[in-house]
């Protein structure tokens, strides 16, 4: 079960510099680890974070190996417009989560 | 580095005393800024995801069938344990396996269970009853030198607290956040576990989770933190 | 060639064939090529952007760690993306954040693992084309007693 939480404030005026704080259950296996026997443990990561604002793009991160287990993503938007934020993770192995969160700007 | 280990020991040392209630501390005075601030974020903390799984278990199993909304009727619970339950001493993970014996010791799901449930003591003061003879068991085993390296917990923990060893501060070994996620294993974990690790790096016998060595260790550990308020679930270097 | 000269130049062929690959300056190889594949041949100038990471690191498993860089953030002037790189990693990359000017104040925080004491860089790269970094130098310290019980 993809387990993701995002914090997203449910009100801003418009205007306003918002802080919007995402988390997501993986493990984020490097790549580089060896098992007791010596081989190696294929790479397993969540590689991209995109989050769209009523339809639009406004942040996207490319996550490489070197992101902790249960990736923490923080970053910033400006509120707008009420709506409707969109959180989409993807990474190896058909890894997908989805998360949404809606905000009223006044 | 055994060397270097011993070194340390080989200096005469005062008889192990125990640390007086006045300068029990935490674990988590011991961690960097940066760490404590980890354990602080209740929103996006490393171990809130095992919060939120343990909070769906515990309506997916059925807990709340006979126990309600957890954040009444487990308020307490963990800071009593471990406790005898019928004429056995267990501890929290062991109980709430005898109520869903089909979590395995260390599962993703038994720990999330047994955290949903420790932290709604958090901030409660650790309230243990001293059971015998298990806590003298405990005790003896927590005063024993074992293993290759010849090492008790006390000259480490009681005697040396505070100092450096690879890096790291010796904490006391309080066990008040548990279960921890622990940065080293990416992951939650139980005390058991922590134990095994201790074991591992001073070269001694393990013991298999849910063994009774453990829980009365367990048991003496919380004794000698009781009054100390519980952080569970908290972040561990 | 003489008999000495013969064996000097076998004990030093065989030595070495069997020195162990410099993993530092292969690292360092790495990430200077990463860099140029995002500032190609632009200068990096010192400034703007502020990495905050604690010096002295518990755990090189979880690193708080976030950058901030100055920018009116307009369609005009905006920070367009963060790359952020390490030193001693087995390869260099950690995050790249791509802004923009919705984003209103140019920061990203993430929890990094760093593998050894050394480099963290952070790269801003802006809308006019400019590059600005930050590096801070961390030391990396072992938790005590672990399950391989590598103390």
């Amino acid at each position: 079960m993809a387990r993701v939480v995002v914090n997203v404030p449910a009100e801003a005026k418009k205007g306003e510099v918002i802080e919007i704080r995402t988390l997501a259950g993986h493990p984020m296996e490097t790549g580089f680890r060896r098992t007791q026997l010596g081989e190696l443990i294929p790479r397993d990561i969540i590689r991209t974070l995109v989050c769209t604002y009523n339809g639009v793009e406004i942040f996207r991160a490319d996550l490489h190996p070197a992101i902790a287990a249960n990736p923490l993503i923080t970053f910033n938007t400006v509120a707008t417009e009420s709506g409707t934020l969109e959180f989409r993770w993807t990474g190896d192995n058909g890894y997908s989560a989805t998360q949404s969160a809606t905000i009223k700007v006044v | 580095m055994k060397a270097a280990v011993l070194a340390v020991f080989l200096v005469p040392i005062a008889v192990a005393a125990e640390i007086p209630p006045a300068e029990r501390r935490s674990g988590y005075d011991f961690m960097s800024r940066e760490t404590r601030a980890m354990q602080d974020d209740e929103v996006t903390g490393p171990a809130v995801l095992s919060l939120l799984d343990g909070e769906a278990l515990w309506g997916k199993l059925g807990c709340a069938s006979c126990h309600g909304d957890a954040k009444a009727s487990m308020r307490g619970v963990a800071t009593r344990y471990p406790k005898v339950m019928d004429g056995k001493l267990v501890n929290l993970e062991q109980q709430v396996r005898h109520k869903a014996p089909q979590l395995a010791y260390e599962s993703r799901d038994l720990l999330s269970l047994t955290a949903y449930v420790a932290r709604q003591s958090k901030g409660m003061p650790i309230d243990v009853q001293p059971v015998q003879p298990q806590l003298d068991a405990g005790k003896a085993f927590f005063f024993r030198r074992q293993g290759q390296l010849d090492l008790a917990c006390s000259q480490c923990h009681d005697d040396n607290w505070g100092k450096k060893l690879a890096g790291n501060s010796i904490p006391q070994a309080h066990p008040t956040g548990y279960p921890i996620y622990r940065l080293e294993w990416q992951n939650m974990g139980s005390l058991a576990r922590r134990f095994r690790n201790c074991l591992t790096g001073i070269r001694a016998q393990q013991y298999a989770p849910g063994a009774p060595e453990l829980v009365e260790l367990e048991l003496y550990l919380m004794w000698r933190a009781r009054g100390m308020k519980l952080e569970s679930p908290a972040v561990r270097p | 060639m003489n008999r000495r000269g013969f064996l000097l130049l076998g004990v030093v062929g065989v030595a070495h064939a069997q020195l162990p690959p410099n993993i530092q300056e292969i690292r360092k190889k790495a990430l200077d090529e990463a860099i140029r594949k995002v500032v190609g041949d632009a200068q990096v100038r010192t400034g703007k952007v502020k990495l905050d990471v604690p010096p002295l690191i518990d755990n090189g498993n979880a690193v708080p760690l976030s950058v901030e860089v100055e920018s009116p953030m307009t369609e005009a002037d905006h920070v367009k993306a963060v790359h952020i790189f390490t030193e001693r990693n087995p390869q260099p990359y950690v995050l790249t954040a791509h802004l923009g000017a919705r984003a209103g104040k140019a920061r990203v925080a993430t929890r990094a693992r760093i593998a050894d004491t050394g480099a963290v860089t952070a790269i801003a790269q802006m809308s006019d084309g400019s590059f600005w970094s930050d590096t801070v130098r961390v030391i990396v310290t072992l938790s005590a007693c672990l399950e391989e019980g590598l103390i």
